[in-house]
């Protein structure tokens, strides 16, 4: 059973798309380590160091979402989590703005994938199958 | 008449506290030095004489039950993954142990720190690291090392399940005495260290105490039960907790002032008050204890006069001139049984029991940030909220013997420059009057209701 975290990052406390997140993955068959709203970078690296995660999940709804995701990728690989899948979803970006763009910028950021608001969340878990070889 | 006899043998001081089972009541106390470079006993039998003295009609001893703190204590290493994480919930499970905790080592155990380890001088070594079913590869790597440096001591492994069956490969030939249990942190921020106490407390009993020079004690004393500074911690949450129709006292804080180290005990929750505040980091113990080696009125003066500056020590002792510092620190740790001859040296010793109790406390307590966010500020807490604790015990020779201990603490609590401390807000305050608090958490383990009904009247 593969683990991977999930939370929701910088200061932000949108917990229902969170807890949702937390179920489906675990209908899924993959074991959930939450580490909830309000959290650091460091909340989420401590938490997959000690788990031994293969991916983590970072949610951001309130438009701060690039500035919190900032040298995320490089906190990883400075705890040894090179191989930690990274992805990010949710309103992550101030306003609206191009997809096709901030998915670049947050690609260049270190991050595996980048979903937009209102993805479907299967479409997501059958990415992270893929990528974690899991299908 | 069936005399129960309670004996801590503390680091200064073999304390003996004698208790009628039938009447229910404390019949004296008395103390003498601790004689570990000699004999332990020879200290023990000239406190036994002064309380035969003091009570020629007391009876016949019919039990005899004892804790220690001598000779050093037990002095624990705590090694993890993560620092804030499995080395923290090791650290934890060694501190509610009763242990000295000085050396705690996080991620991959590199050749200095095993050099550190062997010249410490520790007794045991709790190893951790991994959430079950987590990380294994640095867990398996410190086992290794450990392994390796044939430390000579035992190692408790509380950590990843995944790693047990590998460990007790590596460990099992290299000759280490080793136990295997209960991960601290099984998942994430989750404290689990009743296992690991458990152990900790066994090979204290069985092995420390004789490596120590206490085990000859136990020729007149019967077994040796626990650490000195786990029996005040179940002391206290008896005291708290109550006995079956017997009612305790609700949440709780002991403050312990000794002259190596100030301990403090809460028994409490310290769940966050209020919505807007989220809890952070890895869960708290309902009982916690934290130790401050750096904070203690003889052995540790010096260390405790180095964290402050004459200037803040000045807020502590109003004369400080500080050549006059520099010798009254001297004269107490160069004569560690040394008592105030003199108001001076009176006000002196007051000064440094309020640091002693202001920076353990600073240390004990959780804390609160405030984070801004577009639904408004939240806050962050950290450590537990201790705001609303009920009583605030002091104990520990400096505060049963002074006059104005209970204002001591009370001007502890009302420190405003550090806001964001959740320290005691308006607790009732009692002290230790006959030092009775370690002996009462030995005699819990056979008559917890009568401890706790003289704790209930003696502690005023």
């Amino acid at each position: 059973m593969a683990t991977v975290v999930i939370g929701v990052i910088g200061a932000d406390v949108h917990a229902v798309g969170n807890k949702i997140i937390e179920h489906v993955l675990n209908e899924h068959g993959f074991n959930v380590v939450n580490v909830g709203v309000l959290s650091s970078q460091e909340d989420f690296i401590n938490a997959a160091i000690e788990t031994d995660a293969k991916a983590i999940l970072v949610s951001s709804l309130y438009g701060h979402g690039e500035m919190d995701c900032k040298f995320m990728k490089e906190n990883c690989v400075e705890a040894g989590l090179n191989h930690v899948k990274l992805y990010v979803g949710g309103n992550i970006v101030v306003g609206k703005q191009d997809f096709t763009a901030v998915e670049e910028r947050f690609k260049k950021m270190g991050f595996d994938r980048v979903y937009p608001p209102g993805v479907n969340i299967e479409d997501a878990i059958e990415d992270l199958k893929t990528d974690l070889n899991l299908s | 008449m069936s005399v129960h006899l309670l004996v801590d043998f503390g680091s200064t001081y073999t304390k003996l506290t004698a208790v009628d089972i039938e009447a229910e009541t404390i019949i004296g106390t008395a103390r003498a030095m601790t004689t570990v470079k000699t004999d332990v006993l020879e200290g023990f039998n000239v406190a036994l004489s002064k309380l035969e003295n003091a009570h020629p009609d007391m009876g016949d001893i019919t039990a005899i039950s004892a804790c220690s703190s001598a000779a050093g204590g037990l002095k624990m290493a705590a090694i993890g993954l993560v620092e804030e994480l499995t080395a923290e919930a090791a650290k934890r499970a060694c501190l509610g142990a009763g242990a000295l905790v000085n050396h705690v080592y996080s991620h991959h155990l590199s050749k200095k720190e095993i050099k550190a380890l062997k010249n410490a001088q520790i007794d045991i070594i709790l190893l951790a690291g991994g959430t079950d079913g987590g990380n294994t590869e640095c867990i398996l790597h410190n086992a290794k090392k450990l392994s390796e440096a044939d430390l000579g001591i035992p190692i408790i492994v509380a950590g990843n399940k995944d790693a047990a069956d590998e460990i007790e490969d590596i460990l099992s030939g290299s000759g280490t005495e080793y136990y295997i249990v209960d991960n601290v942190m099984p998942k994430l921020k989750k404290l689990s260290v009743k296992a690991a106490k458990d152990v900790i407390r066994q090979i204290f009993i069985t092995k420390i105490i004789e490596a120590k020079g206490i085990k000859k004690a136990e020729e007149k004393t019967g077994e040796i039960i626990m650490p000195t500074p786990e029996s005040v911690l179940m002391a206290a949450e008896l005291l708290a907790k109550g006995y079956e129709d017997e009612e305790g006292y609700g949440e709780l804080m002991v403050i312990d002032v000794g002259g190596a180290t100030t301990d403090v005990h809460t028994i409490g929750e310290g769940y966050p008050k209020r919505a807007e505040v989220i809890l952070k980091g890895l869960q708290e113990p309902f009982a916690k204890r934290t130790v401050e080696g750096d904070l203690g009125m003889r052995y540790s003066a010096n260390a405790l006069v180095s964290l402050v500056s004459p200037y803040e020590f000045k807020q502590y002792y109003k004369d400080a001139d500080e050549d006059k510092i520099q010798a009254s620190v001297k004269k107490r740790s160069d004569h560690v049984e040394y008592l105030p001859d003199s108001e001076e040296e009176e006000a002196f010793d007051e000064a440094l029991a309020r640091i002693c109790c202001d920076f353990s406390m600073s240390r004990h307590v959780g804390t609160v940030e405030v984070v801004y966010t577009p639904l408004g500020n939240m806050y962050y807490q950290t450590g537990k909220d201790l705001t609303e604790i009920k009583y605030v015990i002091g104990t520990g020779g400096v505060l049963i013997n002074h006059k104005d201990a209970k204002k001591i603490l009370e001007e502890v609590n009302k420190k405003s420059n550090k806001k964001l401390e959740l320290r005691p807000q308006a607790p009732t305050f009692l002290i230790d009057e006959m030092y009775i608090l370690a002996a009462m958490g030995i005699l819990s383990q056979k008559h917890p209701k009568l401890a706790l009904k003289l704790m209930k009247r003696h502690l005023k």
